[in-house]
């Protein structure tokens, strides 16, 4: 058990800790304060798999958008000064029991397969390669994803807005 | 003319009056004066008769003009191969001088009616009636075939029962149109039959068609005795409209009806309607049907005139001469006389029509007085009218330069010829007896009618002479009562146009074994011997020459002594009827009633036909009812176990599926949340199961 | 078996992943629901940087989990519209009460 494998076991721990946080607590700003620290825990597994960008990427997006959005979202649906901002559970045993199975199931799976891995060498940095590869093998993809985007940020202002009556 | 104009000339006159009756009945109420055009209409078609009898007998006067199509064809009829059935129109010589009488007689009357029937609160719709008659009749007299002459003869019957009830709120009027109607079916029903023998036979209807296929040997069923019901079996229906004894009751009643209603059916149409059918299927009768035809003839003829001899009232004693001439007309055909049969149809009609509307006028003038022994002395005062009634009876007695004479003597030198070739003596002794009883009552008539003192003087002062259009049919008619329109010769018509050029009896088509002897040809040149009688064999011919002179003596003689003994009684006084009715009252009564042949009826046919009515009623209200109502009882028992079967069984498990399938929906309905966590707890189980089947671990 | 290798990373991604689902299903709130979302699709991002690092497959499978990362942009953008739209609609965001689809 070297470092690297502390590293690891700490990270592991925070991403799962906090993701159970956030699908467990009634809280939905615990829930989303949590998951702040899943984003973080995922990203340093990501450093720890060598890819620093995506890492980078991970907290800037998720972090810095994404979660700031769900933010928005619980705040403009949820009365937080005059309402319980707790929400209520459904389906809590079946779930477990399904959840439990399927974990279980997935993890006996990736347990018993035999993966033809190889240990890799750690790259200094991914950024160059990652964007040579982003505009000469996906470029089409990349454009496209380009689009996407736009089309999601008309499309949600469209859907978001308020009805003039 | 061409022929095929003359058949269309036929149509439009077939037609004329059917237009009339059908303008009249429909527009009648609103426009009352339309009579007019009903009247104008029967004289368009007289007219045209006039015009087609002319030239058939002059230019045609050989030949049968037949116009014809195929009404129904049936290819693939149960009964035979195919059959088609045909309407059409045979004009031949009888044809265009029956229409010219129909049409005559019925225009006259229409005439008269104007007046007659004046003031009456069914004017308009008389006149519609007595259209619808004529047309029925004149549809009798065009036929070719027998369909068609079953169809107007029944339309004749309707039309009939339809005037002779025309005052129908009289009872006695109402039951004598209903006497008519019903009487008539009984005869019709035995014409329906035989028709239908010979129909299955032959396939076809048309008269010249079945008679082919008789002469060349095709018998109904094979056999004579069938071809001998089969023309008695239609003769039936003529029993009924000719009024033949024994359904001759129909016709007395009759009177019940407007007297221009009996003129026109007594005289010329439905009562010639009964001869005109058996002159139709003369050529098919056999030797035993003609001596049916023949008995039946001479028995009505005697029985009426015994009838007619102590009538007393005017209409009912012409009503007993018709019946009684009726029967010399059919009379005359069984025994073979075809031609004078057919020719005292015609005289009769004339003088017969004008005897009706005679008595017409005098019930007219006297306020509706019927019974003669209330009238007298009416010479004074309605010299037409008289004059007219005397030609008439002159003529219906047999005196001579009259028509009665020439077509009478005609017949009874017919059965005197008969008698002596077949030994049946008694029908020429019936036909000279029914002579002379025919003078008697027809003098006594008119004795008491217009002669001597008027025994009703209040009546009697009221009376006047007929206005112009009651009188002027009765002098045309009167004058249509004298020889010299059908012959030359006023002691024989022989030599006449009427018996040498126009009318000639057919050839007989029977078999020759079920023919009498003397209508058998006796040689081909016998054939084409004298008057063109080609039925008859020379001694017929020899034997009518014979019968002649005696006939017409006897006649002379018989004649004379019943005018006398009618002078004697009722003119001079010289003996009293009273005191004669007195002496032999059993026959007096026997006669007055009528043979008491109503109250026979009463007792036998009617009070039968309500006993059988009775047990029927009994059969249909106990067997059969209870037949109905057992049925219906068991049907609805059963009715009630299948609906206990489909309430219970079969609805149950219609329901019970009904009910699973909501059952299964109602339990698999609560996986169908609509709440996408619950699908997705699903899907979590979707995916471990497939873990579990494909096992990739 | 405590030295990290391909599995331990796997694991974590399974174990996120579960926990993503149990979030999806359980939670009424449609803001808590697209938490779970996020969480799986981390999960699928780790596997794919996992492969990627471990397996012969060069960088493609961080381009992925990059693509993966701006789809889930997008993804939370158009969402929460959807979200704030229903909020608008039903005055509040439990998708456990938004059924409508069963009728």
């Amino acid at each position: 058990m070297d470092f690297y494998d502390i590293i690891f076991y700490l990270f592991a721990v925070i991403t799962l800790a906090s993701a159970f946080v956030v699908v467990t607590t009634r809280n939905i700003i615990y829930s989303a304060f949590s998951l702040l620290f899943t984003f973080f825990g995922v990203a340093g597994i990501y450093v720890l798999l060598g890819a620093d960008f995506i890492a980078v990427v991970q907290i800037m997006v998720y972090v810095g958008g994404i979660l700031i959005l769900l933010l928005f979202g619980v705040m403009l649906t949820n009365k937080i000064t005059t309402v319980e901002i707790r929400t209520g559970t459904a389906n809590v045993l079946p779930a477990s029991i399904a959840v439990g199975i399927l974990a279980g199931s997935i993890v006996t799976v990736m347990m018993w397969t035999d993966w033809k891995s190889k240990p890799g060498e750690i790259p200094i940095t991914t950024t160059k390669a990652l964007g040579s590869l982003l505009i000469n093998d996906y470029v089409l993809i990349f454009e496209l994803l380009g689009i996407l985007l736009l089309i999601a940020l008309i499309g949600a202002a469209s859907i978001a807005r308020r009805e003039k009556e | 003319m061409s022929e095929s104009l003359l058949i269309n000339i036929c149509i439009v006159i077939l037609f004329l009056p059917l237009v009339g009756f059908s303008t009249v009945i429909i527009l009648g109420k609103k426009i009352p004066k339309l009579y007019i055009f009903e009247v104008t209409i029967l004289g368009v078609a007289l007219l045209l008769s006039i015009i087609v009898a002319y030239t058939k007998l002059t230019f045609y006067s050989t030949k049968n003009i037949i116009g014809a199509f195929t009404w129904i064809t049936m290819s693939n009829a149960p009964v035979g191969d195919s059959i088609s059935i045909d309407l059409g129109m045979k004009i031949d010589n009888i044809t265009v001088l029956m229409l010219f009488v129909v049409n005559l007689i019925s225009f006259l009357v229409h005439v008269y009616s104007i007046e007659y029937m004046r003031g009456d609160k069914r004017y308009t719709r008389y006149f519609a009636y007595l259209g619808i008659f004529t047309f029925s009749m004149l549809g009798i007299v065009l036929t070719h075939n027998l369909l068609m002459m079953y169809i107007f003869w029944e339309l004749v019957g309707v039309s009939s029962y339809l005037l002779i009830g025309f005052w129908f709120e009289k009872k006695s009027a109402a039951d004598a149109g209903k006497k008519a109607f019903i009487v008539n079916r009984i005869g019709d029903i035995g014409m329906f039959i035989g028709i239908l023998i010979l129909f299955t036979q032959y396939k076809t209807f048309t008269f010249d068609t079945i008679y082919q296929q008789i002469a060349s040997g095709n018998l109904p069923f094979g056999s004579n005795g069938w071809l001998t019901a089969a023309g008695i079996l239609v003769f039936l229906g003529a029993v009924g409209k000719s009024a033949q004894f024994p359904l001759h009751v129909w016709l007395p009643d009759a009177m019940e009806g407007p007297t221009p209603v009996s003129a026109l059916i007594h005289a010329a149409t439905m009562v010639a309607a009964g001869v005109y059918l058996i002159i139709r299927i003369f050529p098919m009768l056999t030797a035993d049907a003609m001596l049916v035809i023949a008995v039946t003839g001479a028995v009505t003829s005697l029985v009426a005139a015994t009838i007619a001899l102590t009538q007393n009232d005017i209409k009912k004693v012409l009503a007993y001469s018709t019946v009684s001439q009726l029967g010399y007309m059919v009379m005359s055909l069984g025994v073979g006389a075809y031609v004078f049969a057919f020719f005292h149809l015609v005289t009769h009609a004339f003088f017969k029509a004008c005897l009706f509307l005679g008595s017409g006028s005098v019930i007219h003038s006297m306020h509706h007085e019927q019974d003669i022994r209330n009238m007298g002395g009416l010479r004074k005062k309605m010299p037409i009218t008289y004059f007219t009634f005397l030609i008439s009876t002159l003529a219906i007695s047999g005196i001579p330069f009259f028509s009665g004479f020439l077509s009478k003597d005609g017949i009874l030198a017919g059965t005197l010829a008969f008698g002596k070739l077949t030994g049946h003596w008694l029908i020429p002794i019936i036909g000279f007896t029914v002579a002379g009883l025919t003078a008697f009552y027809m003098f006594r008539l008119v004795i008491l009618t217009f002669h001597g003192e008027p025994r009703d003087h209040h009546k009697f002062e009221h009376a006047h002479e007929s206005p112009f259009v009651m009188a002027a049919p009765l002098v045309v008619l009167a004058a249509l009562s004298i020889f010299i329109w059908y012959t030359p010769n006023p002691i024989g018509a022989d030599q006449g146009w009427f018996m040498k050029d126009w009318v000639k009896a057919p050839s007989q088509v029977t078999p020759l074994e079920t023919r009498f002897d003397f209508m058998k040809p006796s040689s081909e040149e016998a054939k084409a011997e004298v008057h063109g009688e080609v039925v008859h064999s020379v001694e017929y011919t020899e034997t009518m020459h014979w019968a002649h002179y005696p006939a017409m003596v006897m006649s002379l003689i018989l004649a004379g002594l019943g005018i006398l003994i009618a002078f004697m009684f009722y003119q001079w006084k010289k003996f009293s009827a009273d005191k004669l009715a007195d002496k032999i009252k059993p026959l007096y009564n026997f006669s007055l009633n009528k043979w008491y042949l109503d109250e026979v009826y009463d007792k036998t046919a009617i009070a039968g036909t309500l006993i059988f009515s009775s047990i029927l009623s009994w059969f249909d209200n106990k067997i059969v009812d209870g037949i109905v109502n057992g049925s219906a009882t068991v049907t609805k028992f059963t009715s009630g176990m299948s609906g206990w079967f489909d309430t219970y069984v079969v609805d149950g498990f219609v329901n019970f599926t009904a009910f699973f399938s909501g059952f299964i929906g109602l339990s698999f309905r609560r996986l169908q949340t609509g709440k996408v966590q619950t699908y997705i707890v699903f899907i979590v189980f979707a995916v471990v199961i497939l873990f579990l089947i494909f096992k990739p671990f | 078996m405590l030295h990290v290798g391909l599995i331990h990373f796997l694991i974590i991604s399974a174990f996120l992943f579960s926990f993503g689902i149990y979030g999806i299903v359980t939670r009424k709130n449609a803001v808590m629901v697209l938490m779970g979302i996020e969480l799986i699709l981390n999960s699928a991002n780790i596997n794919f940087v996992a492969f990627s690092r471990y397996g012969n497959f060069g960088l493609g499978g961080q381009v992925i989990a990059l693509f993966v990362i701006i789809l889930a942009a997008a993804e939370a953008a158009i969402a929460l519209a959807i979200v704030l739209n229903i909020y608008k609609t039903f005055a509040n965001v439990n998708v456990d009460e938004i059924d409508h689809l069963k009728e």
